[in-house]
């Protein structure tokens, strides 16, 4: 088996996990920026986080043969503070042409606040000048369906922006077909105690398609699995789905999405 | 897959996780105290799964949201509880 893990925050997890992942057929992990469980004191704190995500992770991870590629931005989590965001965003350029830089993500919103907006449109317009794919986050729970709305209507106005460059990310069954409609890719993410199981996950593919669609283990250091997607895969199986098609989902879709950027390659 | 397939590869993991459900309700009414907005929230998504057509899980998930589209003034703390308090 291979797979790609497109959404894996690894400056978070331990060696062992690389290791396992690499022996599980991971062929190469993407790691969009990240709250870092409490809030950076400045944009230094940014700065360091983006030198770690563009240099030591990637060689870090190249100790166990996988390719690493990140993505770049201020978490929703940390926008309501304009100003800071405003810091943050304004050295991301410096970092863009990074040989491992997919694009900017993972954007989006939070709790919905209007700061969060702003931000967000921040990031997007950042995005457009630098004609980057980008990667959202939806937020939580509750919180989702709304965000959903609000993050699709943002993309949507910017006519700079191409929806299949764009990936909206741990969608779930009352938000997966409204991402589609508008021509978005959508992501689910495997998390054990929220979000999508992989029995939910597999029912969400059949029932919309595998077309636009990835799966991620978004591990973290949360509760989370990083060997989500390969187990999933494996429920794929049981379920009665041919390899083929599990390659596609776990292995040809993310590649299709990231080979936009043409800094994406695999090792042949 | 047949029915009998979903049922042989799902049914115990369903059932055990009904039991626990019933366990937390019988939990949640043994304890005391109030409780808020969480518990009714929970037992009117428990509607659905009564329902005789499809989308059961998205009627859940529908259920639990916040319904209304505009953002917020402020976000005061970073967290989300899994029901919206109806405000
Ligand atoms: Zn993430």
């Amino acid at each position: 088996m291979r797979y790609i893990e497109p959404h894996g925050h690894m400056v978070s997890r331990t060696t062992d996990d690389y290791q396992d992942m690499v022996t599980a057929g991971c062929a190469a992990v993407c790691e969009p920026a990240f709250w870092a469980g409490y809030d950076r004191s400045g944009v230094q704190g940014f700065h360091d986080y983006f030198c770690q995500l563009t240099d030591y992770e990637p060689k870090r991870a190249a100790k166990f043969g996988l390719p690493h590629y990140a993505w770049l931005c201020i978490n929703p989590k940390e926008s309501e503070d304009v100003k800071l965001a405003e810091e943050v965003i304004g050295i991301i350029p410096e970092f863009i042409d990074k040989p491992n830089v997919l694009g900017i993500g993972e954007i989006g919103l939070n709790k919905n606040s209007r700061n969060e907006m702003k931000v967000l449109e921040m990031h997007v317009d950042l995005a457009a000048r630098t004609n980057s794919l980008i990667l959202v986050h939806t937020p939580h729970l509750e919180d989702k369906l709304k965000g959903t709305r609000l993050i699709l209507d943002v993309l949507k106005s910017d006519k700079r922006i191409r929806p299949e460059r764009c990936i909206i990310d741990h969608v779930e069954e009352h938000t997966v077909q409204r991402v589609l409609d508008a021509g978005f890719w959508a992501g689910m993410t495997l998390y054990p105690e929220s979000k999508c199981s992989p029995a939910r996950a597999i029912d969400i593919i059949e029932n919309y398609g595998a077309e636009r669609l990835w799966m991620n283990s978004a591990c973290d250091w949360g509760v989370s699995v990083p060997l989500a997607v390969p187990r999933t895969a494996l429920e794929m199986r049981r379920r009665g789905h041919s390899a083929e098609f599990i390659d596609q989902m776990i292995f040809q879709n993310p590649a299709r999405f990231m080979s936009q950027c043409p800094k994406f390659n695999l090792p042949a | 897959m047949t029915r009998q397939q979903v049922l042989d590869l799902y049914f115990m993991e369903s059932r055990f996780k009904l039991v626990e459900i019933a366990a937390f309700l019988d939990r949640v009414e043994r304890a005391k105290g109030p409780a808020d907005f969480r518990l009714a929230a929970f037992r009117k998504a428990m509607k659905e799964l009564n329902g005789k057509k499809l989308g059961r899980a998205k009627k859940v998930l529908l259920s639990f949201s916040d319904p209304t589209t505009k953002p917020i003034a402020k976000a005061h703390g970073k967290g989300a509880t899994g029901a919206w308090p109806g405000k």
